[in-house]
């Protein structure tokens, strides 16, 4: 307990306060830059009047929305089908409680407290479930199609899916790509590489092209599925680095030191080396959670109904005087919510495990 | 015996490593015969013979001529170009603007690192293509007709038909004539390295001089202003909507990347560093472009 206090961060001393005119205006280039910052407020006023003062909050009637003015009446209009797309009306209880679900879920798992075996069962019988409550076809439910889904929950379930089946198979190729073995290392190394020297775009159009062709013809996997393997591939690669990374920063020691105790190898790697890799990459193992989380907007290219698609078909609607700017800003801040969350979520993480090496 | 192998490590690595090899490799065979039985059984032809046939679309602009009678393989140079050119822009573009909101940013001033940090953090979090969409609705529809254009300078104009700017023709042999005399400069500059400063200054205003007489007089450089005439601009360079779009949003989704890079290096440095010019009475920008600046790059430049 002592070595923890003696070892803690010391706190910064108080900073010491400057006058605020002097801050601003002190020398030559703050005052440059305090004008600067004044002229882009000033310059933003047009966009703000736009955005709030000429706006319309709350309309029945579309034809109002011509002013001139944002049109934030059309996104409450079209909430219902920008979350959850073509998913029949009557049924789409059933998204809700997935993301409810996965709210749920997510909320469990924040405590690192929580992590282990246990979690990792109840997050696949989890989506299991999810996947089961969107495919209906069971208990009275209805069948829907993975055509008919659309918005929200399957822009958090590719992102989510495309990260959890990612992962294992970067553990593979992380340690295939440390291996002494020449094949499994040059395997791995080649498909990293490949995969991450195709753009995200381009893979998605060979997976929804040609996946039918490379597979016998019985396989029939539908456009969702495809745009999933994609998706996969695509986050099991850069995952591989970044737990590469974390293997490459354990020090030989650690193997050296099972190897004298006669643990096998493979236990070693698994009980010994594996979870101080993934550990240490953390922070960036959440930045790639973001990335992948952004990327999933791309499957609006090849034809999946997610957020995103789903606000620019709502924007087209003949009705509204084409709110395609407003319905964008939505979609792009949920995004924004949510990566903000998971990058405040890392940094709080970040702090944790700094503070747990000073131990 | 089979144990005696088993137990072998080198045997049993041989063994693992056969395995990986003929499983990846029936992978592959796997695949490809059924793409091959897939495309007999669809009647799908391959092969590349397709690029020497006629294209018959359209590409809406491009750096390089285009017709829909052209061929396909002409088609991908063209798109190919126009990739090459946009990467080329917006990576000049964004450095500099990265640059900026990195130096903003580390400020003293709190108004402006304030701002710079929230344009960061609104622009990190949210996906590149609906950013792309949001500048493409944006110039399609709230930009106003040609007869209201924005004329933020005198010669540019923003409107609904794109952005146009006054542009330089250099007559037809101009571009290759300006390579040349940059080449022939270049050639001088490192001819002339280790010299003395006053021969390099007679150089470079010989450079200079000949620069201006050879501009004037060889190329006669022809600048056009945009200009509005009835319902829409004359003269000028054009650069369309879409083009415009794409270039703003790449440029600040880019460079909001780059200036992380840049002020992670930049705050790399080591405090000491800023300390120990200031004692040396450096002034603050030399203490920034001498000594910060250059280290910095070391940590920026692998990333």
């Amino acid at each position: 307990m002592a070595a923890t206090e003696l070892m803690a961060p010391q706190k910064a001393p108080p900073a010491k306060r400057m006058p605020i005119l002097k801050l601003l205006f002190g020398d030559m280039m703050s005052a440059l830059l305090s004008l600067g910052a004044v002229g882009v407020i000033v310059s933003l006023l047009p966009a703000f009047r736009w955005a709030v003062t000429d706006a319309i909050w709350a309309t029945d009637d579309p034809s109002v929305c011509r002013s001139g003015g944002a049109c934030w009446a059309f996104i409450g209009a079209k909430l219902r089908f920008i979350m959850f797309g073509l998913y029949p009306p009557d049924q789409q209880w059933r998204p809700v409680v997935v993301m409810s679900l996965i709210l749920l879920m997510i909320l469990v798992s924040l405590t690192p407290a929580l992590w282990g075996r246990k979690l990792a069962l109840a997050w696949t019988g989890a989506v299991c479930a999810m996947l089961a409550l969107m495919w209906g076809g069971f208990a009275g439910l209805p069948h829907v199609s993975t055509a008919n889904w659309g918005g929200l929950p399957v822009t958090l379930l590719l992102a989510l899916l495309s990260l959890g089946l990612g992962f294992p198979f970067a553990i593979f190729l992380a340690l295939g790509r440390r291996s002494t073995l020449p094949i499994p290392r040059l395997l791995s190394i080649g498909l990293i590489e490949t995969v991450r020297g195709l753009p995200l775009v381009g893979l998605l159009f060979v997976a929804s092209i040609l996946l039918p062709l490379l597979l016998p013809p019985g396989f029939d996997i539908d456009k969702l599925g495809r745009t999933l393997a994609a998706l996969t591939i695509f986050s099991a690669a850069y995952l591989a680095e970044v737990i590469r990374g974390g293997l490459q920063a354990i020090p030989p020691g650690q193997k050296e030191a099972a190897k004298a105790l006669g643990i096998p190898h493979w236990k070693a790697i698994q009980h010994i080396v594996l979870p101080q890799a993934i550990q240490k990459v953390i922070p960036p193992l959440t930045n790639t959670a973001i990335v992948m989380v952004k990327n999933t907007s791309l499957v609006m290219i090849v034809g999946v109904f997610d957020m995103l698609s789903a606000g620019r078909s709502a924007a087209m609607d003949p009705v509204w005087p084409a709110p395609y700017t407003e319905a964008y800003l939505f979609v792009g801040l949920i995004y924004f919510a949510i990566c903000v969350g998971i990058s405040y979520y890392a940094r709080w993480l970040e702090i944790r495990v700094k503070a747990k090496d000073y131990r | 015996m089979f144990s005696t192998l088993l137990d072998n490590r080198h045997a049993r690595s041989t063994a693992l490593q056969v395995l990986l090899l003929v499983g990846f490799a029936s992978l592959l065979y796997w695949l490809w015969s059924n793409t091959a039985s897939n495309l007999a059984e669809r009647g799908i032809r391959v092969g590349f013979d397709y690029l020497d046939r006629q294209a018959n679309f359209p590409i809406s602009e491009g750096i390089l001529p285009y017709d829909p009678s052209d061929t396909f393989g002409w088609a991908y140079l063209v798109g190919l170009a126009n990739t090459a050119a946009i990467a080329v822009l917006a990576i000049v573009a964004s450095t500099i603007f990265g640059l900026l909101i990195a130096l903003v940013r580390l400020a003293n001033n709190p108004i402006s690192s304030k701002m710079a940090g929230v344009f960061v953090g609104g622009v990190r979090n949210m996906p590149l293509i609906v950013q792309l969409l949001f500048w493409y609705a944006l110039a399609t529809t709230l930009l106003p007709s040609p007869r209201l254009a924005f004329n933020p300078i005198s010669g540019i104009y923003l409107s609904l038909r794109g952005l146009y700017v006054p542009s330089l023709s250099l007559g037809p042999y101009g571009v290759a004539l300006v390579l040349a005399f940059a080449a022939i400069t270049m050639v001088l500059w490192c001819l002339m390295r280790g010299r003395s400063p006053l021969e390099r200054k007679i150089t470079l205003g010989g450079v200079l001089v000949a620069a201006i007489i050879f501009g004037t007089i060889v190329i006669e450089p022809s600048v056009s202003f945009p200009e509005l005439k009835g319902f829409n601009f004359v003269g000028g360079m054009r650069l369309s909507p879409e083009f415009a779009a794409l270039m703003v949003g790449l440029v600040i989704y880019t460079s909001v990347f780059i200036s992380e890079v840049i002020r992670g290096g930049i705050e790399a440095v080591s405090r000491g560093q800023w300390e120990a010019g200031r004692a040396l009475g450096l002034s603050e920008r030399q203490t920034v472009f001498r000594i910060i600046i250059p280290q910095a790059l070391r940590i920026i430049i692998p990333r």
